[in-house]
Parts: structure tokens; C-alpha cells; sequence
């Protein structure tokens, strides 16, 4: 199991690939900031957001029932799953009673999350993803390496490849135009024969029943309307309270996400057409337990924005596959350690700590804050490298000790300045692979301001 | 007035004259200022590193050091802001309290509680202004790019004021330059990428000295300067309001 770093640092191999991807988000960065500068009182609907999401997650068992009793007045089918087996299960087990062996899917980070695609897979179905770039990423057989946008960490002239070999498309030098239209006649054919459409959910609405699902290609609708049943995946903590406080969220989603004013789609589903079936199945998968985690609570307010990716120097830099998790960059590593610590346990480590995730993130989640416990946690749970373990131990007894400090300060000067090159920087020196160490100069401060005292 | 100075261990070993020009700038400006021999480190690449608990004892060994004094002035916003937001595992007694709430960044200090932006230097420079996250976004000392705030900068305040500066603008104003305490030995490549692409930015933009609140992170830019020979110097903020050129 590779830890970040090292993941970041073979990305970091081809420069001008990281610079094109740092530039990539940087830009979608900046179209937030300018779509979030229109709002007037941003801040403001950051801190409602926020403050509804903390209701939502202390009285979430309340909201649950609540949402089922709505949904299921309007005639839709509620399913509960206390992990991902278990949902992967319900939702094949939909299946089977339809005799569906064809399903299209619009974007979903909880089936990711639950690996129902393989599931299916294995059990015969095909399942087909209908948001163009996880189609991309379906097709090149990855995960996605952003939640927002799966697709990121490929140029239009890897698509054109990859489209020439599972669409047979001609080669066009990357034109995103006839990529994109080759894309939607292959989806077509898929939405017109699809048995069944499993789609994510935004919100859901405990005081209607109903929820909400935001595309900007219009392919959640798409595979709904074409298809008898609607299979619908959503975690727990999806819940608001009211519709009205839709007009928060919606405002902040996609002004968040890509700088647009709102999705292209926000597809309201309150109850089936008639004919059709909805059905919903509501996830728990780790999240009760990361709920009961006073410290990272807040985290399950996340609305998958992916703001805080779009905003991290070091996931910008580093490329969504170095988090090795369904959700990358900062938020994902508050949320991954509560899945799996051992298997994630170099993600809060992933971050200098600079703090623009928190302030981007349009629920006031204090990701980095949350970075900084989580690295409390895992070097007493976890086995930590040794040599980094012990010299921090060691620095803690010196740093408790000003005597031993001021001998040790004194020593250390003295290596950097006397000790030839190649030892200082050898190997084992990190710093000093493709930087300098500053140039010591003749005494410290202490000496300085002794000698200062002495002259009077 | 009892202005206790904080002078940062890397600081105190490897950058004596940013400690110098600390206590002069202060003197300059009449204060009586002292100095508690025995500092070592407020814990920070400890809390950072996920040994928060084996910090204690050198957090102890600061509060001790400043406890009584009515302010405690350090040229360093990233450990201030340890010493303000970490040291709450301590256990909070009137000494912890006091420490914690009397910190301040040198800047901030300066301008809010001096309430003083022109000092009298000059420096006929062209400087650009690296926003440290820890001051930025931990101490507030400036509005953030993220937020949709009113704009402000501590930093700014003080070098607009200074004669024959010319402040250059940067294509991005408030990225983080990689060091990140250990961070920049243990996610090394990123670290590194990062300080290049700041460093760019402040190349494209023609600066001839980047300066900050926060020399950790000017010894990481210097580190890559000095390594790739590039025609940029750093110099900490207190330098720059220090020099009469």
C-alpha cells in the first residue's frame, strides 16, 4: 500500500502533466470565486448552510423517519442498508424482480463508494455509466479522480484515444465537439434500451419525502424518464428538513463546484409516474460511527461540491489517484480514515495545513482543523515509520530541556557549517534533495543578545 | 508596557538576524522589550506531526518563559498561532490563559496594538508579499481569497508605508508555498513543486524580494532559490521595516 507521498511523488514525475492539472483546477477555482463575489452575503448562506446541516446531523434519526414516512405516502419504496454489501444486495435484488440486465447510471459517489458497478458486473448486468466524464473513466476502467469532475486527469487527446478504441471513433486531434456528440449517440442507444436507472441523490427532503438530483447533462432525467424503475442511492446524511432551505443549498452547490450559477438540471423526484416504481435505498456505511466522533461529526455535512479539491495546492499537484479513496483531496481524507484508518492513515498528513479546503467549503466543514486531529490519532493507532517516530520523540525531550536545547542548537550549526557537502546532503536528507539549508552564520540569537547585554 | 520577545528555535539558530532586526524594529519604536534566555520551541512541528502530546513539555518551557508578561512578540505567524490555538492541551490555568491570549504575530502587534503603520524605513525595492497561511488564514492578519470579505492585509499596511518600496502583485495572492513544517521533508516532491511554483509567480510578476510575516516558509523559497540560482532574495518583514536605505 503506497502512501501518499509516495503516490505524489510519481506523479510529480512528468512536470509540464502536473502543471496542466494544477491549471486546470486553478481555473475552476477562480470561476467559483468570481460566482461566489455575485452573491451578495455569500458568507452569510455559508454559515446558514452550515448551521441547517448541524440540525440535520443532530437530529438525523428524527429527519430519517420523518423522510421515509413522506416518501413512502408518495409511493415510494424506501430500502435501508447498514453497509455497502448490503446495498449492493438490495439493489440487485430490485433487479432480479424486474428482470433488468440493462442499467444505466447518472453519477453517483456512494455507488463508487460501494463498488456496485463491479457487484453488478459479476452478477451479469450491465451497468453503464451516463455522466460523460465517468463514461470516460468507465471506459478507461479507473475510478474517477475528482467527484465533480472524474474525468479531470485526462486530456481531450487521451479521450480521443480512448474513444477510437471503445467507440471506434475517427481520430480527431481531440475535438471536444465530435467526442462529445460520438458520446451522446453511443449513450443514446444505451438510455433507449436501459431496463432500469439508478441514480445519486443532492438532497432529500424529510418534510416532503421527495429529493433532489443535480446534472448539468441532463442524464439522470434521461435515464429515469426512459426507464420502468428508478433505483435511488443516497447516505444518511443527505437529509435537509424543508424544501425551502433548497433555496440555500442550490444556491451554493454549483456555485461551489464548477462557478456555474446552478446545474444545468436540479431534477425534483417526489413520487413515481404512473406505471413506474422509485425506489430509495438509504445508506449507512460507516457514517452512524463516524456521527458518533465528536471531532469529525461536522465532516458528513459535505454536499460533494469538490470545492476543496479544486482549491488544494497539494491535490492539485498530486492528482485525485494519490488519495487512493472514492474521495480524494481534503474532505476525503477526514472522511477515509473513519472507513479504514490503517489503509488511509497517510491522507490528514497529506496537507500543509494552510486552511483554504475550510474556507471554500460552502458548509463551513473545518477540514483543515479536522487534518490536524486526525494526525493526533493515527500516530497512537497506527505504526508509524520509525525513524520518523523516533526523532520526533527525541526533538520532544530536547525541546523540554532549554539546556540540552542550547547544546544541541550549537551542535547542529556547527554540522551545517563544517560538515563536508556530501554527508549533509546525503540520501537521508530530504530538504536537502532539491534545496539548500540556510547558510549558518557565526553565532545564534542567544549568543547575540548575550553579547549584546555584556558590551552594555 | 513588558513586551516578552519570542524569538522561533529556527529563527534563533539558523536566521539571527530576523531575531535582531525584530528587537530593534521594537526598540525603535520605544518599547522596552525583553528577552527570557532558556526559549526553545513552541511545539508546533510536534502538534503538526501528530505528537501533540509529547509537546507538552516544551509548551510548559514557553509558558513558563512568558508568563509574565504583558505581551509576547514573536516574528513567526505560524507559531503564534500554535501557541493561540494548540496549547489548549494544557491544562488551562491563569498562566496558560494569559500566554495564549497575549501572543502576537509582529505585524499584528504592531498595528493593532501600537496602532502605528509608518516606522520610518525605506527600501527601494520591488517586494512581493508571501501571505502565510497560518497568519493569513489562523491569525486573520488579512483577508483571504476564498472568502468574500472586505479586503484588508496587516502586512500591507506596514510596507505601503515604507519609502521606495514598489509592492508587486501576484497572479495568485495567497497560495501556500509547500513548507508546512514537516510536511516539507515527508511529502517532499509536493513540497517542493509548490515553493517552484511560488517562486515563479513572484518571477513573472518582477519581484526582486519576497518578504513575509513568516520565515519558515522564506526558508523553504531561499532553500529552492539557492539550490536553482535564481535572482530572487527573501528577506523577513521585520528587515524590510527595519532598513534605512
Amino acid at each position: 500500500m503506497m502512501s501518499h507521498a509516495k503516490l505524489a511523488e510519481i506523479f510529480n514525475k512528468d512536470e509540464a502533466k502536473v502543471n496542466w492539472h494544477d491549471k486546470a483546477l486553478w481555473y475552476v477555482r477562480e470561476k467559483r470565486d468570481t460566482a461566489a463575489h455575485n452573491v451578495k452575503g455569500w458568507e452569510y448562506l455559508r454559515d446558514l448552510a452550515s448551521g441547517i446541516k448541524a440540525n440535520v446531523l443532530s437530529n438525523l434519526d428524527n429527519y430519517l423517519v420523518e423522510f421515509e414516512k413522506n416518501a413512502q405516502s408518495n409511493g415510494i419504496e424506501v430500502h435501508w442498508a447498514s453497509n455497502a454489501e448490503e446495498h449492493n444486495k438490495i439493489v440487485y435484488q430490485i433487479l432480479t424482480q424486474n428482470n433488468a440486465t440493462k442499467v444505466v447510471k447518472s453519477k453517483s459517489m456512494l455507488t463508487e463508494e460501494c463498488h456496485l458497478n463491479p457487484y453488478l458486473e459479476s452478477k451479469g448486468i450491465e451497468v453503464i455509466d451516463t455522466d460523460l466524464g465517468e463514461r470516460i473513466v468507465q471506459l478507461a476502467k479507473e475510478p474517477p479522480s475528482h467527484i465533480v469532475l472524474p474525468a479531470i486527469h485526462k486530456t481531450k487527446e487521451e479521450i480521443d484515444v480512448l474513444f477510437q478504441e471503445h467507440l471506434g471513433t475517427k481520430p480527431s486531434n481531440g475535438d471536444p465537439q465530435y467526442l462529445t456528440n460520438e458520446a451522446r449517440k453511443h449513450l443514446r442507444d444505451k438510455f433507449l434500451n436501459a431496463d432500469v436507472a439508478i441514480t445519486g441523490v443532492n438532497f432529500a427532503i424529510a418534510e416532503t419525502g421527495g429529493f433532489v438530483v443535480c446534472t448539468n447533462e441532463g442524464n439522470a432525467d434521461m435515464g429515469v424518464h426512459l426507464s420502468k424503475v428508478h433505483i435511488a442511492s443516497m447516505g444518511i446524511e443527505k437529509i435537509i428538513p424543508k424544501e425551502v432551505h433548497l433555496g440555500v443549498f442550490l444556491r451554493l452547490l454549483a456555485r461551489s463546484a464548477t462557478g456555474q450559477p446552478i446545474t444545468t438540471y436540479s431534477s425534483h423526484f417526489n413520487k413515481p409516474a404512473s406505471g413506474n416504481v422509485i425506489h430509495i435505498v438509504i445508506v449507512d456505511n460507516g457514517r452512524t460511527e463516524q456521527l458518533s466522533r465528536e471531532d469529525f461529526r461536522s465532516s458528513l455535512s459535505c454536499i460533494r461540491c469538490g470545492a476543496c479539491m479544486n482549491t488544494c495546492p497539494i491535490y492539485r499537484r498530486s492528482g485525485g489517484y494519490s488519495y487512493n479513496a472514492t474521495i480524494p483531496g481534503p474532505i476525503g481524507s477526514i472522511l477515509s480514515p473513519g472507513m479504514d484508518m490503517k489503509k488511509h492513515s497517510s491522507l490528514p498528513f497529506a496537507s500543509t495545513l494552510c486552511g483554504s479546503c475550510s474556507n471554500v467549503c460552502p458548509v463551513k466543514i473545518n477540514i483543515h482543523e479536522q487534518l490536524y486531529k486526525w494526525r493526533q490519532i493515527i500516530t497512537k493507532e497506527q505504526k508509524q515509520p520509525f525513524v520518523k517516530k523516533s526523532i520526533l520523540k527525541i526533538a520532544a525531550l530536547v525541546l523540554a530541556k532549554p539546556k540540552l536545547y542550547a547544546v544541541l542548537g550549537i551542535s547542529v550549526r556547527w554540522m551545517l557549517k563544517y560538515a563536508p557537502r556530501f554527508m549533509v546532503y546525503s540520501k537521508l536528507n530530504a530538504w536537502g534533495k532539491s534545496r539548500e539549508f540556510p547558510k549558518v552564520e557565526n553565532g545564534n540569537f542567544d549568543q547575540w543578545y548575550k553579547n549584546r547585554k555584556n558590551n552594555g | 508596557m513588558r513586551v516578552g520577545l519570542f524569538i522561533p528555535c529556527y529563527i534563533n539558530q539558523l536566521y539571527p538576524k530576523v531575531g535582531i532586526a525584530t528587537l530593534e524594529l521594537l526598540e525603535k519604536l520605544g518599547l522596552d522589550v525583553f528577552y527570557p534566555t532558556g526559549q526553545t520551541c513552541c511545539g508546533q512541528p510536534l502538534g503538526n506531526s501528530g505528537y501533540e502530546e509529547d509537546a507538552k513539555g516544551a509548551c510548559q518551557v514557553f509558558v513558563e518563559n512568558f508568563k509574565e508578561y504583558d505581551y509576547i512578540v514573536g516574528p513567526s505567524g505560524s507559531c503564534i498561532h500554535h501557541i493561540k490555538e494548540h496549547f489548549d492541551i494544557l491544562e488551562q490555568t491563569e498562566a496558560v490563559i494569559n500566554v495564549r491570549k497575549n501572543s502576537y504575530e509582529l505585524c499584528e502587534f504592531i498595528v493593532k496594538i501600537l496602532g502605528k503603520t509608518n516606522i520610518g524605513a525605506s527600501f527601494p525595492y520591488k517586494v512581493g508579499l508571501h501571505k502565510s497561511c497560518h497568519g493569513l488564514r489562523g491569525l486573520k492578519l488579512g483577508s483571504c481569497s476564498e472568502r468574500m470579505d472586505a479586503y484588508y492585509s496587516t502586512e500591507e499596511e506596514l510596507l505601503k508605508e515604507v519609502k521606495g518600496i514598489e509592492l508587486m502583485s501576484l497572479t495568485r495572492k495567497d497560495e501556500c508555498c509547500g513548507f508546512g513544517g514537516t510536511f516539507s521533508v515527508f511529502e517532499e516532491a509536493i513540497s517542493v513543486k509548490m515553493g517552484k511554483d511560488r517562486i515563479q509567480d513572484h518571477l513573472d510578476n518582477g519581484v526582486e524580494v519576497i518578504t513575509g510575516a513568516d520565515h519558515s516558509c522564506l526558508m523553504h523559497l531561499d532553500g529552492l532559490l539557492n539550490r536553482n540560482n535564481q535572482p530572487l532574495r527573501v528577506m523577513h518583514i521585520a528587515e524590510i521595516l527595519n532598513s534605512c536605505i
